[in-house]
């Protein structure tokens, strides 16, 4: 096995969330492409653990922080998304312009 | 982890498919409850990329909390904004579509070429045998201020959700007295000629 392998993979799951965060229409499937991106460092940082400090495992207690502000985004944004809706009716990325113009 | 190393391969290379098909069905596909249940399927594949690391303890933690919290919560939080709308389609989404498109392929190409190219410091040495201990001392010594952040931000974020998500009453508008009552069939009173 090789680190680059787990960085590729990684790499790649971040640009999926990055297309997914732009292109979305629905924001509830944006909260979803955030928590694909955090997933995407959280496999770096395990990557990292694993291959280049075996003995301390830093990484894997970054990891759990990374877990534990992503469960605290997911909880925030979601109740954020639904006080929208119930003031907008809607869940369309493109409407939500309040601080816009 | 004392697997060999075709084994490690082929597992990789079967979670990496897992995760790349559920993360592009996550972006692509129309149905949005489809795209909460392979999100959950991704999260699953990353937690057995975690076993692969050796890294047991994480391995919960992901499936505990991304697929049993934030999995759940995205899923709840579809059911109450359950409202079938039709996007209205935008004038030029075909050039934002490609631009990021474009954007997120240079993207993946230079970190690619980054990944490749850099001489990264391996450390031979065998992993940690009990990771939940060194976690843990982590936690205790040279992170404890990080952790206790952590918690007071769970705190408030807890308290942020509710306060953000509770429905809020406008004062002007006054209740109105309602008479409680309950649903009974009508009985006849015992009355002393009744017998």
């Amino acid at each position: 096995m090789h680190l680059q392998f787990f960085l590729l993979l990684a790499a790649a799951l971040f640009c999926i969330g990055v297309y997914g965060l732009i292109n979305s229409r629905s924001a509830v499937r944006v909260l979803m492409c955030i928590e694909l991106m955090l997933n995407a460092v959280n496999l770096n940082l395990m990557a990292f653990s694993n291959f280049l400090d075996p003995q301390e495992i830093r990484g894997q207690v970054f990891t759990v922080f990374v877990i534990t502000i992503a469960a605290a985004e997911a909880a925030v944004g979601l109740a954020i998304v639904l006080s929208i809706y119930r003031n907008r009716d809607t869940v369309d990325m493109e409407r939500f312009n309040l601080l816009k113009w | 982890m004392n697997l060999a190393a075709g084994v490690q391969i082929v597992s990789f290379g079967l979670l990496a498919a897992i995760i790349l098909v559920g993360a592009l069905g996550v972006v692509l596909l129309p149905n949005i409850v489809f795209a909460a249940f392979l999100l959950g399927l991704v999260f699953i594949g990353m937690a057995g990329q975690y076993l692969l690391l050796n890294a047991d303890f994480v391995a919960a933690a992901q499936v505990l909390i991304y697929v049993g919290a934030v999995n759940v919560l995205i899923l709840f939080a579809i059911m109450l904004v359950n409202k079938k709308e039709d996007f209205t389609p935008l004038p030029r989404a075909w050039v934002r579509r490609g631009a990021t498109a474009l954007v997120c392929l240079g993207l993946f190409a230079l970190m690619g070429t980054t990944i490749a190219s850099t001489p990264w410091a391996l450390d031979p040495a065998p992993t940690v045998s009990s990771s939940v201990a060194t976690i843990g001392a982590h936690f205790f010594s040279d992170f404890l201020l990080p952790f206790e952040l952590v918690s007071v931000l769970l705190l408030a974020a807890l308290i942020g959700a509710v306060v953000l998500a509770r429905r809020d009453y406008l004062p002007t508008v006054k209740e109105q007295e309602t008479v409680f009552s309950l649903p009974e069939r009508p009985r006849e009173l015992i009355t002393s000629d009744s017998k």
